[in-house]
């Protein structure tokens, strides 16, 4: 595996891609920009394991937060309220501070 | 794959129910396991096996974990930082690729558990998860509106605590830790036990106990 590219407390934005087969990224979060909460380790890409593949090089994975307010219009919940979700590193990148 | 019926079921918000489809499931997966005997993939011992294991693990498990946290505060430190370590200390033998994490509730968060893309649950330390985790609905309405869901299941939260979902997408499965109710100082670590359920551990329920019914006083 490479090294981990993101650090606790970074902003990243999840790629929008439409990419199709396996993928373990969820619809509602692409597109999206959170913060890298922890790192979780390094596991085996899903999106070749499914296909018979060998998974490797493994792959980076993060918990990565969003506020909910950012994911949902008319979030019926409180201000305050997150949605974690665990996302590989090929699916994050860098965003910039005023995008927030 | 086609025809109303099924659609309807497909697309329906009702949930999972048995039914004759479950029946019809049941015989494809007998025929597929029969193929892979037939081939060499698998045999029918490591089926049975398997089945000894999933059925091994239940609820009382995490209701051990949570038991010894509340009444040692190493321990405690232990199942944050390390679950699979803490089972293990338990006699839970949770080894294998999946990792999994707990995370707390305090007086200032509440944690709850889904999987949207799925249904992963840590079956290695819980056993099998309820079906209702893995309908449609649930998967769906946790994510956008977990208040209303916690509700629901009889689970007020207060508006000025955070409501944190975790949703496992990947390989990573969730626990959830809740608080030591009030009232329970003298308590042994069984009867602690006792008071934990499964629901508890997803976040759609509290631990209770009796005189401290309502949901929201004890966020107090």
């Amino acid at each position: 595996m490479t090294p981990a590219k993101f650090e606790p407390g970074d902003r990243v934005r999840v790629r929008a891609d439409e990419q199709p087969g396996h993928v373990r990224t969820p619809g509602y979060v692409r597109g999206k920009t959170g913060r890298i909460e922890r790192f979780l380790g390094a596991f085996k890409n899903p999106e070749s394991l499914a296909y018979g593949g060998s998974g490797l090089p493994e792959k980076p994975l993060y918990k990565v937060g969003f506020r909910q307010t950012d994911l949902w219009d008319g979030y019926a919940g409180r201000a305050q309220d997150a949605l974690y979700v665990d996302l590989y590193e090929h699916w994050l990148e860098p965003a910039r501070k005023e995008t927030l | 794959m086609s025809g109303t019926h099924h659609d309807l079921e497909e697309h329906g918000h009702e949930g999972v129910k048995p039914s004759a489809e479950a029946g019809r499931h049941a015989a494809r997966i007998r025929a597929i396991e029969a193929l892979l005997v037939e081939k060499g993939v698998l045999a029918e011992e490591d089926v049975r096996r398997q089945i000894e294991y999933m059925e091994a693990n239940s609820p009382a498990n995490g209701a051990r974990l949570v038991a010894r946290a509340w009444v040692d505060p190493g321990f405690k430190a232990l199942l944050l930082s390390d679950t699979k370590a803490a089972a293990l200390e338990l006699g839970i033998d949770a080894s294998g690729p999946v990792e999994f994490v707990t995370v707390e509730n305090t007086p200032g968060v509440h944690n709850l558990i889904v999987c949207t893309l799925c249904s992963c649950y840590p079956r290695a330390i819980l056993g099998r998860p309820p079906d209702w985790y893995k309908s449609m609905e649930y998967r769906s309405r946790a994510v956008n509106e977990p208040r209303a869901v916690m509700r629901e299941f009889g689970l007020e939260i207060p508006e000025d605590i955070k409501v944190a979902v975790h949703d496992s997408s990947a390989d990573v499965r969730y626990l959830v830790l809740p608080m030591r109710p009030a009232g329970t100082e003298g308590m042994s670590e069984e009867e602690l036990a006792g008071l934990v359920t499964r629901d508890c551990l997803i976040g759609v329920s509290m631990p209770s106990f009796e005189g401290v019914r309502d949901s929201a006083a004890r966020y107090r």
